[in-house]
């Protein structure tokens, strides 16, 4: 059956046929396509990859962030204790201060005063006996022979007034 | 595992190779519808020679008859190296003229039925060297032109663009998935490690076989030629096949052939496995070979037969030629879908096949 027989002329034909389709399309069609397509396969798997590394980066990142924010959040927070410390102390010491200069003050002047009172106490007391002198001499000038004996004599009656006007 | 996919291959191997026992039985229906129409009617329709007619090969490309009777045909050029005269080189159309030089188309019922043979002086026919450009060789040719086209096509977009940059357009859209397809999962499956040597031409080998079925499928010129029908195209195929599986086949390959893992008395002093082997080397192509070429005949010769059925039934009356025209046609319809997938399948099994055959050649160290 001729059917079953191969024929000769095609055979010729067709091996001719099939080399020269096979040794075009090895050369410039499949390996072109086929290489291209692997190439862009290579860079899409690295591209996830690196997408991939990438978002692990990221994560990695937020966490960091999360850390840095919560640890500036925490030395702002004692920061601002220190400082409010810090205020607070200063505060108390300069009251202290204010304070201690103020009584020094009171009693620098207290002493002043005492010192000025003193003074006149006795420059008034001084006037005192002057003028008392001066009226006892006047009047002794007559009685009393011996100034000095009479001047100790009204000295301590003075003293003695000026005691009881103290404990009035 | 590999072994279990061997199997299953293997299984679907003699599935697809028992399809052909229906065709056959599908073609001698009409066939013999013919006999009882040609007794029937004086001016019988000759079915058989019919389908004959298009699933062999001819000098010239029938396109269609007149209803005068009249044939319209593509001449096609006729090359023959007579033993005595030498080259003729001339049309097929010189026939319709009677013998050329002597040369003239063996008729019915002779030696070399429909081909070229030659009168010698002292009477007797001799067969020469013919070498003609028959329907077979154009259709290959018109196929092969095309698939190249598609091919390198596809291939100049990734030349022309950067395929890391932009998405395939226009015909590297339509090709780059069907040729990823099989080169991933049919080449790198079966193939294994080495898949990258061996791609092209199983590449080669799928798209040929794939175009040429489907051109076959195409009913007008220039489809319609029975290519991957016809024995002398698959021998061709399945020896590229047996030279990659051979040729390139490692030594431990040879080794499983020549001394293989067997009991000693299986190989020596009798070499039973080796023959057995040496055998399996040869038949492993010739199934190849057979498969494809019976299973894309059996699928024309069924349509063929199926489109009789109108002419057969023409004598019969209206009502049954309308009838039968109907059921035909939604047979014919569903037959043509059918073919386009065995078109397909059988190009995926013979390049899936070539591919187990050739990752059992390159065996790895073990």
């Amino acid at each position: 059956m001729s059917l079953m027989t191969p024929d000769g002329g095609l055979l010729f034909w067709m091996t001719i046929i099939f080399l020269i389709v096979f040794f075009i399309l090895a050369k410039f069609g499949f390996p072109v396509i086929t290489g291209m397509v692997e190439k862009r396969r290579d860079k899409i798997a690295n591209a996830m990859k690196l997408a991939q590394e990438a978002e692990d980066k990221f994560a990695h990142l937020a966490v960091e962030q999360d850390k840095l924010i919560q640890k500036t959040q925490e030395e702002r927070e004692k920061m601002l204790s220190e400082a409010a410390a810090m205020r607070e102390e200063l505060i108390a010491k300069a009251s202290e201060e204010a304070q201690a200069e103020a009584k020094k003050i009171m009693e620098n002047a207290s002493k002043a005063i005492q010192a000025e009172k003193e003074e006149a106490m006795r420059e008034l007391r001084q006037e005192v006996v002057t003028f008392s002198m001066e009226v006892a001499e006047k009047i002794l000038k007559k009685e009393l022979s011996d100034p000095e004996a009479s001047k100790a004599f009204i000295g301590k009656t003075l003293e003695d007034v000026s005691k009881l006007e103290k404990r009035n | 595992m590999n072994r279990m996919k061997i199997m299953t291959v293997l299984l679907a191997a003699v599935m697809l190779l028992a399809k052909p026992c229906g065709a056959a039985a599908a073609e001698v229906a009409p066939a013999t519808g013919t006999d009882t129409a040609a007794v029937a009617e004086e001016k019988a329709v000759d079915i058989s020679g019919m389908i004959f007619d298009h699933i062999g090969d001819a000098y010239e490309w029938h396109l269609w008859t007149t209803a005068s009777g009249k044939h319209i045909t593509i001449p096609l050029p006729v090359i023959v190296h007579s033993s005595t005269t030498g080259w003729h080189c001339f049309m097929s159309s010189d026939f319709h003229h009677g013998p050329v030089d002597g040369l003239f188309i063996a008729p019915e019922g002779q030696p070399n039925e429909g081909k070229i043979v030659e009168l010698q002086a002292d009477g007797s026919i001799t067969k020469p060297f013919d070498i003609s450009l028959t329907k077979n060789v154009v259709a290959l040719m018109v196929s092969s032109l095309l698939l190249i086209f598609l091919i390198l096509k596809t291939a100049s977009w990734y030349r022309r663009h950067d395929p890391e940059k932009e998405t395939p357009t226009g015909i590297a859209a339509v090709m780059e998935p069907f040729i990823m397809m099989v080169n991933d999962s049919i080449i790198k499956e079966s193939v294994g490690p080495e898949y990258k040597k061996y791609s092209p031409f199983l590449l080669t080998i799928f798209f040929f076989i794939f175009l040429n079925n489907l051109m076959g499928l195409v009913p007008f010129f220039p489809g319609g030629a029975n290519v991957t029908g016809n024995i002398a195209v698959t021998m061709v195929l399945a020896l590229c096949t047996f030279i990659a599986v051979n040729v390139f086949g490692n030594r431990h390959y040879w080794k499983e052939i020549l001394w293989p893992d067997v009991p000693v008395w299986l190989k020596f002093p009798i070499p039973i496995m080796q023959a057995i082997e040496l055998f399996g080397i040869f038949t492993k192509p010739f199934s190849l070979m057979v498969r494809l070429f019976a299973n894309i005949l059996a699928g024309h010769a069924m349509i063929l037969g199926l489109v009789s059925v109108i002419f057969i039934t023409a004598k019969l009356g209206p009502v049954i030629n309308g009838s039968m025209t109907l059921v035909t046609m939604l047979f014919g319809v569903f037959m043509n879908c059918l073919e386009l997938l065995v078109a397909f399948i059988q190009a995926y099994v013979f390049t899936m096949l070539s591919s187990v055959f050739i990752g059992m050649s390159r065996p790895k160290e073990e």
